[in-house]
């Protein structure tokens, strides 16, 4: 078969600059074959090389005395939780493919991560999601929401892993480019870190799993570029399917083989297939790889060399075995039916050669194509748009009259509405070890003797059951207003959702979902808010331990809204600190730990608030400030009250401010169709020189609802007070009503009224 | 007791079973193979929620044809007890144990969430002292979990009282809110003409823990506990 001629179109074509391919033949010594185009064109994709982003994730803190394994080393971070045991978590995007094929796109996203966990030697144990959607009201977003939703749920489910938790935001910006932004997290224990480096000159490298086709041919590539109706329809053979009975298989047989230590190294075949897998293992341990394209099973016929090693082709692995092992992953393998194939050698040159039928395809210097990717400081320019922004004033803004018509058009609107009838659609529960469920704060979950892989030595016995909390966050609105401060504000919400479920964070992954970086405005939002992000995971000691960026996000009336989203993982010492934000018992005092406003605000929190966005219809105005310090003392405040066993619920104020977050606290969940409702008397008067739309709606930082009982309330004022955390009695639960009282008057409402509003929004948007 | 918990490729509540039948009630248990053609002496066999063989072709319909499940056949024709949960119901219904059919839910979704089941017969080995008047809050995690039957195997079902469990509301009415798929007579669990095999689709092994939010599942494997105990206090007499 003839290989097409390199020209300078097909070289645009593999999105390398003039520049590249110039590096690209310094590289070789010589012009590339076609096979090897393909291989430098998704190497040196964003989506593999971050080859724009470099720069700005080295100023994220990635150490701390727990992390094991850092950010960059290897599939995933992993993290010490005590006892010999340890967590390995991560999240990635599947943007653009989502886009293109919304249940697939999704489906595979989830598969991909739940491979980058197992790759690890870990035991998925839980999956989380962070989803962004354009208005509801528009039926191809609900095409899309439903798709996206539904692919999460078939692959989560048949695979029988736990989603736990989820966010999701509808805005304008996200129409027609969904953001899909999947989370895995995993357990094992320290001695079972398996890594993925091609070890030991000699041994055999493996292809375990499905037969490659021609599916997700680059799809690496495809998501590093600007996302347009054209591309979406041409790519849509980027858009790979999943199997996730095939990858049950492959993460049972695998966790069985590594138990056997007979494996030297292991990689999934994620993001660039069988390319990135062996130029990878063998970059990281510094040795070569050779592989013999005819022994990999294929699902099609004449598949070129250029489609094998470029197929995406889903719940494929790479392992490398220990020399004499071989009889090992054969049985495992045969016992689960899977197919594996013998592939290739381990070789000291430090090179990937690639044969087909004996015939060299491609010969590249491992370390160089996979280490040594071109690497770009775009230029960065303030964006015009925060001008006005920034000149917003609330002059411009009436009082409201009708507060709560006011609290009932944001209960419903489908950014604050409970999104129960997207976690009803997952399974949140197999396994057993869901302590809490989606719809608190934070989701909690337990790890016990049974989520660890198998081990053949077993030298760590689990005394005690450990419980973990996570929290997925990520206002794209606050970031795309003041990136900086937005950013700071995604880490310290999921800090603070941890706080309140009675967490201390152990780590963080983020998922920078940003525009084209080559549009300077776009590529200041980007580097602001990291620098924000940074600042935050460092003052509340969230290290980062990985994470993906997904740039080119763009439909064809603009960019995204800049969105950063983080995971963000805690440890919670006893089973009896666990929280969640439902009021508890009648008679209860509800306590604010926070300012009722931020005075130094011109806007008292009213900025990028959703109070101006679906009742005012207006996404502007400089978000509220996040002080770290502040945000700091506040948590270790509400997780002393948690430890003393004088909180009952706790709840932070995010969207929809300080009227939203108390009517939450009055909903919990039973079983289908059968809430609980607990009313609560609230006093808002002493706040009464605040602007009314401001104390009920604004969205001050650094603040969180508990109820106590009466006896402890006094303990309570006292040990905030002592903490330095402002802190004021506002009301008392009881009643099937909340009532609201101000200055300006009382709100008054049946709990079961808001609960309808709330509970049924997106499904009656979805009907 | 010594329960066998049946494990297929793509089975994913094995573990959860198998936790909650030796760590929270003392069990003897352990997993057994869909390749292997005994049940190695076990007493009860429970086969487990999840995707055998990632429900291709239809739920539960290549599972069926595993070794195992001749084993299973055998074991129930001599009597033994065999509880089928969520798509463990749905293999023993395909296998011919079970009478009737899971099919899609009605609103063509997977719905996970905690219902309430109502038991209709104390006159079984899965039901044994457990009243009608104790609501069980236990989940459902399905996708297929629409029981489905002729009006004649339906009439033949109630006659019989082979009814095990109804999905009710709070107030233990039988209504079409309770109802998480769209069942027929809301029906959640059966069983057999001879009433020892089973089949729900709610997961009482995910209610049997007082930090997962309910033990009311645990009274159906208590139940059964409590029926092989009798049987061999009887059978050693």
């Amino acid at each position: 078969m003839t290989e097409p001629v390199i020209t300078p179109e097909l070289i645009q074509k593999h999105g390398l600059t003039p520049d590249e391919y110039r590096q690209v033949k310094e590289i070789l010594g010589r012009e590339p074959s076609y096979t090897e185009l393909g291989i430098f064109s998704v190497m040196w994709s964003e989506h593999c090389s971050y080859k724009n982003t470099k720069p700005l994730l080295r100023t994220f803190p990635t150490k701390s005395s727990k992390i094991l394994v850092g950010a960059g080393e290897e599939n995933a971070g992993i993290i010490d939780i005590g006892d010999g045991l340890a967590i390995a978590f991560k999240v990635e995007s599947h943007n653009h493919p989502s886009a293109v094929e919304p249940f697939q796109g999704a489906a595979t996203g989830v598969g991909g991560i739940v491979r980058d966990i197992f790759t690890m030697g870990a035991r998925p144990i839980c999956a989380v999601n962070s989803l962004r959607f354009g208005e509801i009201t528009n039926p191809e977003v609900r095409r899309l929401f439903s798709g996206v939703v539904a692919g999460i749920a078939h692959y989560g489910n048949c695979f029988g892993i736990p989603t736990i938790a989820g966010e999701v935001y509808f805005d304008k910006s996200y129409e027609g480019n969904p953001l899909v932004n999947v989370f895995c997290l995993g357990v094992l224990r320290h001695d079972q870190i398996a890594r993925g480096a091609a070890k030991g000159i000699g041994n055999p490298v493996f292809y375990v799993g499905p037969a490659t086709g021609r599916d997700g041919l680059a799809g690496a590539a495809f998501a590093s570029q600007d996302l347009t109706d054209e591309s979406a329809e041409q790519q849509r053979g980027a858009v790979q399917v999943g199997d996730p009975f095939m990858e049950k298989l492959v993460c049972e047989a695998c966790l069985e083989l590594l138990a056997t230590d007979a494996v030297a190294g292991i990689q999934d075949m994620g993001a660039a297939g069988l390319t990135c897998s062996t130029c990878e293992t063998a970059a990281r341990a510094g040795t070569g790889i050779e592989i013999e394209l005819s022994q990999v099973p294929q699902r099609g016929p004449n598949m070129t060399p250029y489609e094998i090693m470029l197929s995406e082709s889903q719940e494929r692995m790479l392992i490398i075995v220990k020399q004499g092992r071989e009889a090992e992953v054969q049985r495992i393998f045969d016992k689960w039916d899977l197919p594996w194939a013998r592939i290739g050698t381990v070789t000291d040159t430090g090179r990937m050669v690639v044969r087909n039928h004996g015939q060299i395809v491609a010969d590249i210097p491992a370390k160089k194509i996979a280490d040594e990717s071109p690497v770009y400081q775009p230029e960065a320019r303030e964006p015009d748009y925060l001008k006005q922004v920034r000149a917003f004033n609330l002059s411009q803004v009436p009082v409201t009259r009708n507060p709560l018509g006011n609290l009932q058009t944001l209960l419903a609107w489908p950014t604050i509405a409970s999104k129960n009838w997207v976690y009803r659609q997952y399974d949140h529960m197999v396994r057993g070890n869901s302590v809490v469920c989606p719809g608190s704060d934070a989701a909690i979950l337990r790890i016990k003797a049974d989520c660890l892989p198998g081990s053949a030595n077993e030298t760590t016995t689990l005394k005690a059951d450990k419980f973990i909390a996570l929290s997925t966050d990520g206002n794209g609105v606050y970031v795309y207003l003041d990136p900086y401060e937005g950013g700071k504000i995604v880490v310290a919400e999921a800090a603070r959702n941890l706080a309140c479920s009675g967490a201390v964070p152990l780590g963080t992954t983020d998922n920078l979902n940003f525009g084209n970086p080559h549009n300077p405005e776009l590529f200041w939002q980007l580097r602001e808010s990291v620098r924000g992000l940074a600042e935050a995971c460092r003052a509340l000691d969230a290290p980062v331990t990985g994470g993906n960026c997904s740039l080119y996000n763009q439909n064809p009336s603009g960019p995204i809204d800049p969105t950063p989203t983080v995971v963000m993982v805690g440890q919670i010492e006893k089973p009896e600190h666990i929280t969640t934000q439902w009021f508890k018992n009648e008679g209860d005092e509800v306590i604010l730990l926070g300012e009722a406003a931020d005075v130094g605000d011109p806007l008292f929190g009213l900025g990028g608030s959703a109070y101006l966005q679906c009742v005012l219809g207006q996404k502007t105005g400089t978000p509220p400030r996040c002080n770290l310090a502040v945000e700091k003392r506040l948590h270790e405040t509400v997780l002393s009250l948690i430890r003393s066993g004088w909180v009952k619920s706790a709840h932070d104020c995010s969207e929809g401010g300080l009227a939203v977050t108390l009517t939450e606290s009055c909903f919990s969940q039973m079983a289908r169709e059968t809430p609980r409702y607990l009313g609560a008397q609230i006093d808002l008067t002493a706040f009464s020189s605040i602007r009314l739309d401001a104390l009920l709606f604004g969205e001050t930082q650094s603040r969180i609802v508990i109820s106590t009982t009466a006896a402890h309330a006094e303990q309570v004022m006292a040990a905030a007070r002592g903490q330095g955390v402002p802190v004021a009695r506002i009301g008392l639960v009881g009643g099937d009503s909340l009532r609201i009282a101000t200055g300006d008057g009382a709100l008054n409402c049946r709990v079961a009224d808001l609960h309808d509003l709330w509970w049924n929004a997106i499904a009656r948007a979805m009907k | 007791m010594n329960f066998a918990v049946l494990q297929f490729p793509g089975s994913n509540c094995d573990q959860d079973c198998v936790q909650v039948l030796r760590n929270v009630l003392g069990q003897s248990a352990h997993l057994r193979w869909h390749k292997e053609k005994s049940l190695g002496g076990a007493d009860a066999v429970i086969v487990p929620g999840g995707f055998s063989y990632g429900d291709h072709l239809r739920t539960g319909a290549i599972a069926r044809f595993s070794p195992v499940m001749q084993a299973v056949r055998t074991f129930a024709a001599q009597g033994g007890p065999v509880l089928g949960i969520c798509n463990g119901f749905q293999i023993l219904c395909e296998a011919g144990l079970l009478p009737g059919a899971l099919v899609r839910n009605r609103s063509l979704q997977f719905r996970c969430e905690h219902v309430y089941l109502k038991t209709l017969t104390s006159d079984s080995p899965f039901t044994q002292g457990i009243s009608g008047d104790q609501l069980l809050r236990v989940p459902v995690a399905h996708g297929e979990g629409c029981y489905f039957a002729d009006a004649a195997t339906l009439a033949q079902l109630n006659t019989n009282r082979q009814i095990l469990w109804r999905y009710v509301n709070a107030r233990g009415e039988a209504d079409e809110h309770a109802n998480p798929n769209g069942s027929l007579e809301n029906i959640a669990g059966v069983c057999s003409e001879h009433r020892n095999v089973a089949g729900l689709m709610p997961h009482p092994e995910r209610a049997s823990e007082a930090i997962l939010g309910s033990t009311d599942g645990r009274h159906i494997f208590e139940s059964l506990i409590q029926w092989l105990t009798s049987r061999k206090a009887i059978q050693a007499a």
